[in-house]
């Protein structure tokens, strides 16, 4: 039988030396004692951050300006969920690699209609009132292209709308029933009847806050928050924590691709740095396998750190 | 188990955080207190002598 | 029944296999080679450890359901006592990886060591992140709502709702922990039966 030749990167040399007593039941014991003491007294000393959740109504009492123009983006459709693409709907193609578009390929799974879903839907769901009942009305009889010149004439006038006595006002006219409509839904946010709109569209019970989460996202509340926190994207936010707790330090690598060139500009980034880090973790599974790049902890020598005693013999 | 009940930290973390910015990197100072830690708790372990060996030795 | 139907039954097969692979002696050792004599060793126990602490403290804010902990001082502890121990957990992964990156522990047919323990670095990496998007408070929304951008990207986001709370629950508390405490046993079944991998031959100071 011929003898493989010996591969000192993937075969290891058969010991035949010494055995000393060694207690793995009382290491494993004593680790466990060691580590819990040291969480209790880490979580006593520090504890852990709970920065309440935003609400709606937070957000439209705090500004109502920025809550009508988000709004009036969903009605128009120029919020970001409203031109997101798949898996909410159909507005834009979405992220590609080359000829890849895997969240075109995988489809609108979460359907999200922003008029219909952000405002109309929540409008209808309030109790009766006559000029609301109007509005929606005329809106639901106008075509579309009625309604899309209503919605582009207030939005020309929407960088000099007011707020005062709980009106939203917008000079613009020949805006039919939007100014109503911005108006009701204000209030009804102001009210927190929209945080509870926005979630029991699927009936009693739900644990589902995509559209709510999509809603305050598509404002600018979230995100001069999040900015305070150092918690943005560009602020390598993904391992930060709320306050000045240690976040998930484990995503370095993963925020770090989205700080450089050709990342920070591209509109593909997304989808880049997870092809990236999937490369990455995979060679990191297959390094015991990738011929030079298993050979770096022999050639290092670190080893002879670890093993010094049975080196020096 | 009373004591739990007016359990808050003593030192609690929640202003907000300071940052350390170096070129193209922005590390929280507690993320980075984090990773020193790691580099020294694996220095520490190739460094540090493992008990038990003189005495071990002896006995073979 | 004869013997040697005995020795065909399935169960006496599978028992002789695992008795082959693991006797006793293989699976509680009482000694280990002399050359396993380095802190860095400790660092495998010490994340079993804190997955432990992990779990347990889990438990306890399952108990309660997942709001309690905003609402209690006891809940809030017990939450500490969870990111503390997750804290520690990963930072205990981590150098245990960096140890046995450096002792090139997948010699001598262990291989497969090395692939489950990346396996259960990445399945940890998205235990944690289900958690922090489940704690229903002003950190989940935002991880949440920005997480999902890189997630839809890539398709994935078809299925796997990140806005969906209750969905990320059950993966934060059923299915990825499951997944991470089964790889863990496997990995550690793995080290038991390979045996801790031996230092490199050297030959003249040079490693062979
Ligand atoms: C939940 C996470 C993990 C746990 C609980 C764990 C636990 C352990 C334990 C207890 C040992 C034996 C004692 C020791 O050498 O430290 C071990 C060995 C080993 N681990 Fe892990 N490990 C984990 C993750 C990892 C990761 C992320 C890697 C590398 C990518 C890894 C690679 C290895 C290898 C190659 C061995 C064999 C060591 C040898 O033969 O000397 N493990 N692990």
């Amino acid at each position: 039988m011929k003898t493989k030749p010996f591969r000192p990167d993937v075969d290891a040399p058969e010991y035949k030396g010494a055995y000393a007593p060694y207690d793995i039941i009382k290491e494993g014991t004593i680790a466990i004692v060691v580590v819990g003491l040291l969480v209790v007294l880490l979580a006593t000393l520090f504890g852990s951050p709970d920065e309440r959740a935003i609400t709606i109504k937070a957000w439209s009492n705090a500004d109502p300006i920025d809550f009508a123009t988000t709004a009036l983006g969903e009605l128009n459709g120029t919020t970001i969920t409203a031109q997101y693409g798949a898996p909410y709907n159909t507005a834009a193609p979405g992220q590609n690699l080359g000829p890849l578009r895997l969240a075109q390929f995988a489809g609108v799974t979460i359907p999200v209609n922003t008029v219909r879903d952000f405002v109309i839907n929540p409008l209808s769901s309030l109790p009766y009132d006559r000029s609301l009942s109007a509005a929606l009305t005329a809106w639901k009889g106008a075509s579309a292209s009625q309604q899309g010149t209503w919605v582009s004439n207030y939005t020309k006038g929407a960088t000099k709308m007011t707020w005062s006595n709980g009106i939203i006002s917008d000079p613009a006219s020949n805006t039919g029933p939007v100014p109503t409509m911005i108006n009701k839904l204000t209030a009804m946010a102001r009210s927190g009847a929209l945080d509870q709109a926005l979630v029991t569209g699927n009936g009693f019970y739900t644990t589902n806050y995509t559209k709510p989460l999509l809603f305050v996202a598509d404002g600018t509340y979230l995100a001069n928050l999040a900015q305070k926190q150092h918690l943005l994207g560009s602020q390598w936010g993904m391992m930060n924590e709320t306050g000045s707790y240690p976040g998930q330090a484990w995503l370095w690598l993963y925020t770090f691709w989205y700080q450089v060139s050709p990342f920070s500009s591209s509109s593909n980034a997304d989808l880049q740095v997870s092809a990236v880090m999937g490369l990455l973790s995979l060679l990191l599974l297959l390094l015991p396998f990738i011929p030079g790049l298993r050979s770096i902890p022999r050639k290092l020598k670190v080893y002879r750190l670890i093993w010094r005693e049975y080196y020096n013999g | 188990m009373a004591f739990l009940w007016s359990l808050a930290a003593l030192i609690p973390l929640d202003n907000y955080g300071h940052y350390i910015h170096w070129g193209v990197i922005d590390i929280s100072v507690a993320n980075f207190i984090v990773v020193v830690l790691m580099v020294l708790a694996f220095l520490a372990a190739l460094f540090l002598p493992f008990p038990g060996r003189n005495r071990r030795k002896e006995s073979r | 029944m004869s013997t040697a139907e005995i020795e065909k039954q399935w169960t006496t097969r599978l028992r002789k296999r695992a008795h082959g692979h693991l006797p006793p002696e293989k699976l509680l050792p009482d000694t280990q080679p002399a050359y396993v004599s380095s802190w860095i060793y400790v660092f495998g126990v010490t994340t079993i450890a804190a997955l432990v602490m992990v779990i347990l403290s889990g438990i306890i804010l399952a108990l309660r359901g997942p709001q309690w902990w905003h609402s209690s001082s006891v809940g809030h502890f017990v939450n500490s006592t969870h990111l503390w121990s997750v804290e520690i957990f990963f930072f205990a992964m981590i150098v245990h990886l960096w140890g046995k990156f450096f002792m090139a522990a997948w010699r001598g047919g262990r291989s497969l060591t090395w692939v489950t323990g990346v396996v259960t670095f990445l399945t940890s990496v998205g235990t944690a992140f289900t958690g922090y998007v489940s704690q229903t408070n002003f950190d989940s929304q935002w991880i949440s709502t920005q997480a999902k951008d890189g997630i839809n990207a890539t398709g994935v986001g078809s299925i796997f709702n990140v806005l969906n709370l209750g969905q990320m629950l059950m993966w934060h508390i059923v299915l990825l922990p499951l997944a991470a405490v089964i790889l863990t046993a496997v990995h550690v079944l793995l080290v038991r039966v390979k045996g801790v991998v031996p230092p490199f031959e050297e030959t003249n100071g040079a490693s062979k």
